[in-house]
């Protein structure tokens, strides 16, 4: 199957259907609430979040003693929200930062489940289990109820979003100030985090534990090039990641055997990268393209200070000057007295120069930021 | 008009990993004064601001606002953060961080509209920051972020006014706008209070003055404390300033 045909099948491949609805929605999801890890300089929160899961889901095949979602999902829940509040926890109460207290839980809870895993693994329904699927994700086992989740969970979000929008917003800014204004930043705080906890426990089934967290970073990150406006840079990352959902869906589906999961990642992290160089004004071709000009522009200001210099030493200061004062550490060449004469800042001939009255009003206020007004 | 206490702080003890912060400070601030707080690195005067804010939780002691707790009367106490305590790269305009001092009297929930964008407007033209109102934050240069803060707590049409370091790294010029600002608050019958750090300049710009040092040294009228005795005690060097009559 090529891409052209998965697109026709999608309309009419009940399973193809769901599946990339399921990768857009979590996708999109993943990235509205991504833009919110990344902003708070939580970036690893959701690398932890999706470890810490693991051991729920073990926990509640054990329990359960057969392979049951709700279930798997509910423990992952459980475990996921332990571990970040662990987290929480551990960075209020302690001198440890946050990237301590990540990682240390994120290994101690990822350990703790593969410590089960293999204690599952012994057991004699253990094949039926299929668990280890949640560590890297297998988006063919999406079913139609899995979709109707995440599309609550979506909307759920969505709805918090736009009535908590300016509690959210001055949160991610300025949250001791926030707390100063009478809210009570620990329940938005909460409930922000809740609403990812959520979010990646709907995505371990499709994109797995190890990946989970390039699903909330990699569109945030991508969207925040395009944009100095909040609510576009979500907007952008949500779209960026149903996006990459579809892309990375047509693109496994379309090559035999590759598995969803990383394609989608792999889709996402292109997002990334055409962002970090093209966009405007954030992208790495717009910063060059700055710093080129700025630095053609500094020779022409150093060129015209040069000449201010020698000029108002004069009583008039059009009186011409020769050229040969010049060397190129004054910026001088003859392509920058060109242009000065082209912006009618100078005139000059052959051998001498002279500047306008222009070039000597704009000379003199060449340093001077705020030019006072009489 | 010196007679009604804005803000009264009593007791008040905090300690960062054991080691006291602040030790068993009491202090009493005049409505209607423009104050003050002076004293070494490490003194504890950020903390002081934060501590009756309620960010930073005090071991023991209690503050009051015009007679009754902190916690009620939010409303009336507004608080400009250090500059260097946000991200300034966070995706948003000038305008939009001066509005977040509307939030607090809209409440949960209420989205600003056209009266607090009017606010809003009016207090970036008090600060002279109008012209940029559209600007990416990050775009704008440190004096400007500080007088974004300035006009968001101006917004806030507070009572009481906490600062941190308002002239922390700004030029003559802004720190000049700063003070006029801070004078007319005062005029209008606002108690401010300022964590500063130029000693030279507290006779000039301030009518009281505290002395921290992890405990309270003095507090009181500039004229008669602001001497070379409580600085000495302050700042635990032989202190000279020359103050200009």
């Amino acid at each position: 199957m090529d891409i052209q045909e998965y697109f026709s099948l999608l309309f009419t491949d009940y399973t193809l259907r769901t599946i990339t609805l399921g990768t857009a929605l979590l996708g999109a999801v993943c990235g509205m609430l991504g833009s919110f890890a990344v902003l708070r300089k939580q970036s690893l929160l959701g690398d932890a979040i999706s470890h810490a899961a693991l051991p729920g889901i073990a926990l509640a095949f054990i329990i359960m003693q057969t392979k049951n979602t709700s279930a798997f999902l509910l423990g992952a829940l459980i475990s996921g929200l332990a571990g970040t509040f662990w987290i929480r926890s551990i960075v209020k109460n302690t001198h440890l930062k946050s990237d301590t207290a990540l990682g240390l839980i994120l290994s101690l809870f990822f350990g703790f489940g593969m410590l089960l895993m293999t204690y599952i693994q012994k057991m004699p329904n253990a094949n039926q289990a299929g668990l280890e699927k949640y560590l890297f994700g297998q988006a063919a086992t999406l079913v139609e109820s899995d979709i109707w989740l995440m599309f609550w969970v979506t909307l759920g979000a969505l709805i918090i979003l736009l009535l908590f929008w300016k509690e959210f917003k001055i949160l991610l800014f300025d949250p001791e100030y926030t707390l100063t204004l009478g809210f009570n930043t620990r329940f938005i705080d909460v409930l922000m985090t809740s609403f990812m906890v959520l979010a990646i426990v709907l995505g371990l089934q499709t994109v797995g534990v190890v990946l989970m967290s390039a699903m909330l970073l990699a569109p945030a990150a991508a969207a925040r090039q395009w944009t100095d406006k909040l609510w576009v840079m979500i907007v952008l990352a949500a779209l960026f990641g149903a996006m990459s959902g579809i892309g990375g869906t047509a693109v496994s589906a379309s090559y035999n055997n590759l598995s969803t999961g990383p394609v989608i990642v792999l889709v996402a992290a292109g997002f990334v990268g055409i962002s970090f160089i093209f966009a405007p004004n954030r992208g790495l071709i717009a910063q060059r393209i700055r710093y080129v000009k700025n630095r053609n522009d500094l020779k022409l200001h150093k060129t015209l200070a040069f000449m201010y210099e020698i000029a108002k030493t004069h009583e008039d200061f059009q009186h011409p000057h020769a050229i040969k004062l010049f060397n190129n550490f004054q910026g001088y060449s003859r392509k920058s007295m060109k242009k000065l004469a082209e912006k009618n800042l100078i005139t000059f001939d052959q051998k001498m120069w002279s500047l306008t009255k222009e070039g000597f009003e704009q000379a003199a206020n060449l340093y001077n930021q705020n030019p006072q007004k009489p | 008009m010196k007679d009604k206490i804005a803000v009264q702080v009593d007791d008040l003890t905090v300690a960062y990993n054991y080691k006291p912060v602040l030790w068993d400070v009491d202090l009493k601030i005049p409505e209607g004064v423009l104050m003050a707080v002076v004293g070494p690195n490490g003194a504890g005067k950020s903390t002081l601001i934060k501590s009756v804010l309620g960010i930073v939780k005090p071991l023991a002691g209690s503050v009051k606002v015009f007679g009754k707790p902190y916690e009620k009367q939010r409303r009336h106490v507004a608080y400009v953060p250090q500059k260097g305590s946000v991200d300034w790269d966070f995706p948003t305009t000038a305008l939009d961080v001066v509005t977040m001092g509307t939030y607090g009297r809209l409440g949960w929930m209420r989205r600003p509209g056209a009266k607090q964008k009017k606010e809003a407007l009016e207090a970036l033209e008090k600060v002279g920051m109008l012209p940029f109102k559209n600007r990416q934050i990050s775009q704008l240069s440190g004096g400007q972020q500080q007088r974004i803060f300035l006009a968001r707590a101006l917004v806030q049409n507070a009572s009481v006014y906490l600062m941190d370091e308002p002239f922390q790294g700004v030029d003559a010029t802004t720190e000049k706008a700063i003070i006029r600002i801070l004078k007319d608050l005062r005029r209008t019958g606002k108690t401010v209070i300022v964590v500063h750090h130029d000693l030279q300049t507290v006779p000039e710009y301030f009518d009281w003055v505290t002395f921290l040092n992890v405990k309270k040294i003095a507090t009181g009228p500039v004229k008669e404390i602001f001497n070379d005795d409580h600085l000495t005690q302050t700042y635990g060097i032989n202190y000279k300033v020359s103050i200009q009559p």
